[in-house]
């Protein structure tokens, strides 16, 4: 593991720990009341979720200053706030937060980006009528995915997971009357859903190998050496340990969450939301959440085997993340290749970077794998915002066959989305190419194979090309649309230029001169030294890297460059290798595959289960049903015949022997004489006989 | 036994017979006229003088004209429709066969247990004033009470009430 | 047979006699006289034992008669006034006709 050079681990929590949670809290109480509110009250409800993540952003950068801060003085900074939730018995389920490095940064880009996007969101959605329902659905996005940044809980983190699930499907389908809008919210759902399965699978199995869910609690956390060991020491199938599979189950949920190679499907139509949404969740924050979930279980994957830079071996379950990740990247930018709507072309793009980011984490390790997440975030935030802009500049028209020459009308827009375009494509020095470096340094220093090197610089050819391809589409040749473009307003711009300040400077915390980022996520002090440049084999690596990233700008200006093609005419590509082309325009069939197979044994399924509940289960409710009623029957007429009749019976009984009696009393003299004379007789008789 | 005594019974036998069997309500009267007779005869055998008179004196002089009247009064000389004898009759024969059957077979039984007392007794109308006026003055006093209260219960519910026509 | 026995048969007769007179008549008014017959059966039976049984100077039996004539007499006024005012009512003296008391 890390080796931790000079630094004290730090016990106690500080004060700004302790209202670490007030991160998530305040976005997500701000998303209450604005459900409160009524539809007209759009001003306040974007100001309550602004100003919501705004303090959470002051409060984020107040703990990472503080993390910085032990940081620079030689504390490894680890901070956990743990209690419990529910009492079980003896034990507990126990929730808590963490404040530690990773955390910190996470939040700082989460609310930093959060921010600028929903200040952009205020110009973009401003003549949507459901605006207030928007700002809503977006502070509880924000307030959940802080609160997955901040758990210290696997439980926490993934009711957390959850909800960020559920405001994605909330916002994707924000246009509900779009049936395409409303299929894409549910495919979205479907598939991450089942990711969470086996996640769920994993945190149960994790949790009764451990005993405890907490990621670190004063060396009883799930995370720590004790519970490594013993994930290790457990046995699964296959002859895996334990702290595999459960490693390979939690990345199962972060591959769908994250769009990996099987469960990517719903990240291109989720473009069908609004762009905003489109900007945050899926290109700088939720889809990180599934890279994020495995660098903080990292402990967990790579248990087991030696892992450093550059240096040993690694486990089963990070080799399993890194081919998967390989294999993403270089399959979404060939689709990437094909597409003419402006924002798939960009989902594609995310996928494909999000298959970087995994491999990054496989092979490099955790350092690794988020700094390019981070700088990801915010020139794919930048990317999003800006074909946002375009969008709106051409009067919501997609299609990037049918833009052109924007580059004259918005000039803002053009500039920014330029630098986000070359820091994706990892054009040298901007922040992309530092990034994108460390993850091909890390895999050309792999030792299990050379496989993901390769495919990682073939998909770095293809980025710079489809991107080339984009940028000459909508800002080169000449307007090809209707109507007449316009740049977009100042609250649409200004964060646009923001970001894109970002995505060129931020590259300078992870050069190898000075690899502040790694040091700092790895607790070990850093110092800027031009040294850094010498390593051996680096300099190779850099200007292999620059090439091929300059072949494909050039290959795609050669094929695009200043050209204006109308829509109806057939691409470049597609003049040159037609079949391919049709194939990658189609999305390789995935989609069609998945309708084939999952799709209809879910619907056969179905059937089964609903004969079933009608034949089998229905037939044994009328079968009781039935046996009441003939109980009923039977009770009914044992009523009337035994204890009415046998009543009436008596009462007719009694009834005839008083008529009978009654009959005595004739009404006529002589016959009662009579019976006065037979009594006087037989009295008589008595006592003569009794006197004898 | 002597042969008055056989003349006697057979008189008071046959009358009240008679008075019980015959078609004609009037000719019962007269015929229970014989049978009262008959037993005052057999009184005045027996020594009782004072009864037997009284027997004549109240009932073949004030019963039998009384029954007489009634029965004049009731249209009792008519011959009913339906018979003289009730629907059920043989039950009451049969009842009052009974009845002497028990009676007869107690006299029989105790002919040798009964007294006998030879001498007749000689009573005279002065010791049966005494006895009445003396032990027994008590019922002497309470039967005049009761005839009394019949006279005047008898004149009552034979009265015409107001405004019912005979 | 004694006296004695001859004279209780003769009152046991007449007494059967007036009861079957009694029981068996329609006519309200013979049921009366049957009901005088046993009485008068009664009084022989008293008289009789009177003459032949112990202590005959006590006079009890001749009282005994003596009261019973008289109750008697007072009964059939009371009797044959009644059924003078039931013939009233009802036009008839048949006794099989007056069951308006049965049960």
């Amino acid at each position: 593991m890390q080796e931790s050079m000079g630094f004290t681990p730090q016990l106690a929590a500080s004060s700004i720990a302790q209202i670490l949670w007030l991160i998530p809290a305040l976005p997500m109480v701000a998303s209450g009341v604005i459900a409160l509110m009524k539809q007209p009250a759009r001003r306040l409800a974007s100001s309550l979720a602004i100003g919501s993540l705004g303090i959470s952003l002051v409060l984020a950068l107040a703990a990472f200053g503080h993390v910085l801060s032990g940081w620079s003085h030689g504390f490894s900074v680890r901070e956990t706030v743990n209690f419990a939730w529910v009492g079980m018995g003896a034990g507990s389920i126990d929730l808590g937060w963490v404040l530690d490095p990773l955390s910190a940064v996470m939040a700082v880009m989460v609310t930093l980006v959060g921010l600028l996007i929903f200040i952009y969101s205020t110009g973009y959605m401003a003549e949507d009528e459901n605006y207030t329902r928007f700002f809503c659905f977006l502070s509880l996005f924000a307030g959940a995915m802080l609160g997955v940044v901040i758990a210290n809980s696997l439980l926490l983190l993934f009711m957390c997971w959850e909800i960020v699930g559920l405001t994605s499907y909330l916002l994707i389908g924000f246009w509900y009357q779009k049936p395409s809008a409303a299929a894409a919210a549910k495919k979205a759902f479907v598939t991450t859903r089942v990711g969470d399965v086996f996640f769920l699978l994993g945190i149960v199995w994790l949790f009764s190998v451990t005993g405890t869910l907490l990621f670190y609690n004063n060396g009883a956390g799930a995370l720590e050496p004790d519970a490594i060991a013993t994930m290790l020491a457990g046995k699964a199938a296959l002859g895996l340990s334990a702290a595999t599979a459960i490693g390979l189950l939690i990345f199962a949920g972060a591959a769908g969450k994250s769009g990996q190679l099987p469960l990517h499907v719903w990240l291109p139509d989720a473009m069908e939301g609004p762009t905003p949404v489109s900007a945050l969740i899926h290109a700088a924050t939720m889809v990180a959440a599934g890279v994020y979930l495995v660098a903080r279980v990292y402990p967990v994957m790579a248990a087991g085997g030696t892992l450093s830079h550059g240096a040993g071996g690694t486990t089963t379950a990070l080799t399993v993340v890194t081919w998967v990740g390989a294999a993403t990247a270089v399959f979404a930018a060939l689709i990437a290749v094909a597409q003419n709507d402006i924002k798939r072309i960009l989902a594609y793009s995310t996928v494909s970077q999000l298959g970087y980011m995994m491999a990054g984490l496989g092979m490099g390790g955790v350092a690794v794998g988020m700094f390019h997440l981070i700088t990801h975030a915010f020139f794919k935030a930048l990317l999003f915002m800006g074909a946002g802009s375009a969008i709106h500049g051409c009067h919501e028209e997609q299609d990037v066959r049918r833009m052109g020459g924007l580059r004259k009308e918005m000039p803002t827009t053009f500039v920014t989305y330029a630098a986000g375009m070359m820091a994706l494509a990892g054009v040298i020095p901007l922040a992309g190419f530092w990034s994108k470096d460390a993850i091909l340094e890390s895999a050309h220093t792999w030792k299990s194979s050379q496989g993901p090197y390769f495919l990682l610089v073939f998909g770095a050819l293809l980025t710079a090309f489809y991107m080339t391809r984009q940028v000459c589409y909508v800002f080169f040749g000449e307007y090809r649309g209707h109507g007449h473009a316009h740049e977009s307003p100042r609250v649409m711009t200004v964060p646009l230029v923001i970001l894109a300040f970002f995505a060129v400077t931020l590259g300078v915390l992870g050069t190898p001169a000075w690899p502040w980022f790694r040091a700092f996520l790895d607790d070990r002090p850093a110092a800027f030294e031009w040294a850094g440049f010498s390593e051996p084999g680096f300099l190779p690596l850099l200007l292999t890297s620059t090439v091929v990233v300059f072949a494909g700008l050039g290959l795609g200006w050669w094929l695009y460059g200043n050209k204006s093609p109308r829509a109806e005419e057939p691409d470049a590509l597609e003049r040159a290798v037609p079949t391919l082309w049709g194939w990658l325009h189609e999305k390789l069939y995935v989609d069609e595959l998945y309708g084939v197979t999952v799709i209809a044994f879910y619907g056969w399924w179905a059937r089964v289960a609903d004969w079933f509940d009608r034949r089998v289960w229905g037939g044994l409710v009328a079968a009781v049903a039935l046996a009441f009623r003939g109980l009923a029957h039977f009770d009914r007429f044992f009523d009337r015949q035994f204890v009415d009749g046998g009543f009436d019976k008596g009462c007719e009984e009694i009834y005839t022997g008083g008529g009978l009696l009654a009959s005595i009393q004739t009404g006529r003299v002589q016959h009662y004489l009579r019976l006065l004379a037979v009594a006087v007789v037989v009295l008589a008789a008595i006592l003569i006989w009794s006197s004898r | 036994m002597s042969g008055v005594f056989w003349i006697l019974a057979a008189l008071t036998v046959f009358g009240a017979l008679a008075a019980v069997m015959l078609k004609n309500t009037v000719h019962c009267a007269l015929a229970v006229t014989i049978a009262f007779a008959g037993l005052a005869l057999l009184y005045l055998q027996l020594g009782a003088q004072f009864a037997g008179f009284a027997q004549i004196l109240i009932y073949i002089g004030a019963v039998a004209i009384l029954v007489v009247f009634a029965i004049l009064l009731t249209r009792g000389s008519e011959t009913p429709k339906e018979g003289i004898f009730s629907r059920s009759w043989f039950a009451g024969m049969t009842i009052a066969a009974g009845v002497f059957a028990v009676l007869g077979w107690a006299a029989i039984q105790s002919i040798h247990v009964l007294p006998h007392q030879a001498e007749a007794p000689s009573v005279t109308v002065n010791q049966i004033g005494d006895a009445l006026m003396g032990r027994y003055v008590l019922a002497l006093e309470i039967v005049a009470l009761l005839l009394t209260a019949a006279l005047i219960g008898a004149v009552i519910v034979a009265m015409h009430e107001k405004g019912e026509s005979k | 047979m004694t006296p004695l026995a001859g004279y209780l048969l003769v009152a046991a007769l007449v007494f059967a006699i007036g009861l079957a007179g009694a029981l068996t008549r329609r006519n309200a008014i013979l049921v009366l006289i049957g009901i005088e017959l046993m009485l008068n059966a009664a009084n022989l039976n008293l008289i009789a034992f009177w003459r032949y049984g112990p202590h005959p100077e006590l006079l009890t039996g001749m009282m005994f008669a003596v009261f019973s004539i008289a109750v008697a007499a007072a009964e059939a006024a009371v009797g044959l006034g009644l059924v003078i005012s039931i013939y009233r009512h009802t036009r008839t003296t048949d006794l099989d006709e007056m069951n308006r008391m049965k049960g």
